[in-house]
């Protein structure tokens, strides 16, 4: 359909041609992007029977599992995305300097890339179960007497500590591969400037490669923030009920509960979220015009 | 099958050697710490993957053992029998092979000739067509699903494998456009336009000139929107009920399921993905550095 509609528009002028190709495109994202997303509002601020109401709304904010969710989805944000952008550039740093092997490198440090997240979670669980690897290997080195009960429902921050190792494990990749995308643009001149005038590793990185990398850093920070406040197998797979996060609470009442105006609140409050991050970042981290990719 | 066995297929070619390198023992000791660096980073992302490939292989009668022997006492299928007999594990997993499929299928049919024309026309509104693009990538995907579950419940494609794929197609959309529209970049259109000065139709110069080119490239991208949709895990356990995907089969059965059946399910699921990242390891860095710009 597509061959013909160039055939025939060639003949002319020629300008319908993008547009016929981008069509497909505009309409399934309208219907299976922009309307789900505006009636998730409509879903959110309507009883079941459909009378307007804010009463999904009070029941969401009532909800004792509703200051949990919250608090503990924006703690793993706050704590997993600086370390996860202190090791993504680290990463990128080791394979931007080309060492041998960087396609090795490169290759090892983007395999998370794919991982599911419910794989990843249980990954780490099998390493931070009572007889898991951790204390295996720790008692085997003998560092500890007994292993360390690390999925303790009772021990909140240990819960939220190896959901942190296991997220970064997991997703750091992503901003890693933004991060070298963005090094390889900066030339290698401004870099060995800096060297030959005796600047140190991390006056080179907090002086010439941070600001050259903002663009890039924006987008690694935007994309990561908004999947990081999504989080949802890796906790479940390692703190089972021990915590709960607000992806876990949306999918609750969308299937448990089954109700689905209360599921839309959830999801509404998570795209407030992620808008808020988004303008937090571009206002923190603003990307001067002539720095534009 | 790990990823420490993965050997360095290409090393890095072609780089220019560094300006007037002379080994001092400083410089030296700075390239031990650089390799020791880009190990521990390695390691720190393969061990993981090791150690769960260990774990879904022990032989029953070790599986107990305590403290556990990180070189393998054995290699068995038992927990992988017991994981794939459990009910409707086998179903699951075709049904996830056939989504990604129909995936792949749509987001590339739909996405790929708006990436061709991103690539070959200068129109008005490309900009705001790569915004609109762009910008779903800052809508959390949890959303989606919540919405559309009522849809589908209108629509009668509720818990099908064609609504978890219609859904992952929106999630994979973005990225097939962006990334194909890389592709045909790399591709010189003066190639197609001398096939059409020697008489081509620009829909047969298209077919048998830029196609065959473009084809590693569009492998690349299509076993990537496989793997999104293979990953996914939220959406097909909102969407689905009776017939879930793998991973929401996984999930309704994480809390009551053995570990070494999670540990099974976990390598069953990762196996893909590293075999994924191994065959798009080219264009990792054209995926995504160009996806950012």
């Amino acid at each position: 359909m597509t061959a013909d509609t160039i055939v025939l528009s060639g003949k002319r002028k020629r300008n319908w041609a993008p547009y016929i190709l981008l069509l497909p495109s505009l309409v399934f994202l309208f219907f299976f992007f922009a309307t789900p997303m505006f009636s998730s509002f409509v879903l959110a601020f309507q009883t079941p029977d459909g009378a307007w109401s804010l009463d999904s709304i009070g029941t969401m904010v009532g909800d004792p599992n509703f200051t949990r969710a919250v608090t503990t989805t924006l703690t793993l944000v706050l704590i997993v995305i600086p370390f996860q952008l202190a090791l993504a550039l680290a990463m990128a740093l080791v394979v931007n300097k080309r060492l041998k092997g960087t396609s090795l490198w490169l290759y090892v440090y983007a395999l998370p890339l794919a991982i599911s997240e419910l794989a990843a979670g249980i990954v780490w669980v099998s390493i931070f179960t009572q007889k898991g690897w951790l204390n295996s290997i720790l008692e085997t080195l003998g560092i500890l007497e007994r292993g360390v009960i690390w999925q303790s429902a009772e021990s909140y921050w240990t819960l939220i500590g190896i959901i942190v190792v296991a997220e970064m494990w997991r997703a750091t990749s992503i901003m890693m591969i933004i991060l070298v995308a963005g090094l390889q643009s900066i030339p290698d001149e401004y870099i060995e400037a800096a060297e030959v005038y005796g600047a140190t590793l991390w006056q080179r990185v907090r002086r010439v490669i941070l600001p050259m990398l903002r663009p890039s850093l924006q987008v690694a920070l935007i994309l990561r923030i908004i999947l990081a406040i999504q989080v949802f197998a890796t906790a479940i797979a390692l703190a089972g009920t021990g915590l709960t996060v607000m992806s876990q609470q949306t999918l609750e009442w969308a299937n448990d509960i089954d109700d689905d105006h209360v599921a839309a609140a959830w999801a509404g409050l998570m795209l407030i979220l992620s808008i808020f991050a988004t303008i937090g970042v571009l206002w923190l981290l603003p990307v001067k015009d002539e720095q534009q990719v | 099958m790990t990823a420490p066995a993965v050997p360095a297929t290409t090393e890095a070619t072609g780089d220019p050697p560094p300006a007037r390198r002379r080994l001092t023992p400083r410089k030296l000791l700075n390239t031990i710490l650089w390799y020791l660096a880009a190990i521990i980073l390695a390691l720190f992302i393969a061990v993981p993957i090791y150690l769960i490939f260990v774990s879904a292989t022990t032989p029953a009668d070790a599986t107990y053992d305590y403290p556990k022997s990180v070189i393998p006492v054995g290699i068995a299928t038992d927990n992988m029998e017991k994981f794939v007999t459990a009910s409707g594990v086998v179903d699951a997993f075709w049904r996830s092979i056939v989504a990604g499929i129909i995936t792949v299928v749509l987001a590339l049919g739909i996405g790929a000739p708006a990436g061709y024309a991103l690539a070959r026309y200068v129109f008005r509104g490309r900009d705001g067509y790569r915004l609109v693009v762009l910008s779903t990538r800052a809508f959390p995907i949890v959303i989606l699903s919540i919405p559309l579950a009522v849809m589908y419940r209108n629509i009668g494609i509720y818990d099908t494998v064609w609504g978890v794929a219609l859904m992952h197609t929106a999630l994979a959309l973005p990225f097939a456009v962006l990334i194909t529209s890389s592709v045909f970049v790399s591709i010189p259109r003066e190639l197609e336009e001398a096939a059409q000065t020697l008489g081509c139709s620009p829909a047969r110069a298209f077919l048998r000139v830029s196609l065959p080119l473009a084809l590693p490239g569009l492998t690349a991208a299509a076993i990537f929107t496989w793997v999104l949709s293979w990953n996914d895990v939220f959406a097909a356990a909102v969407l689905t009920l009776r017939n879930p995907t793998l991973p929401a089969r996984i999930l309704t059965s994480l809390t009551q399921a053995s570990l070494p059946w999670q540990f099974a399910a976990a390598f069953v699921m990762l196996v893909p993905s590293l075999i994924v990242i191994f065959v798009i390891r080219r264009y990792l860095l054209g995926l995504w550095g160009r996806v950012v710009k």
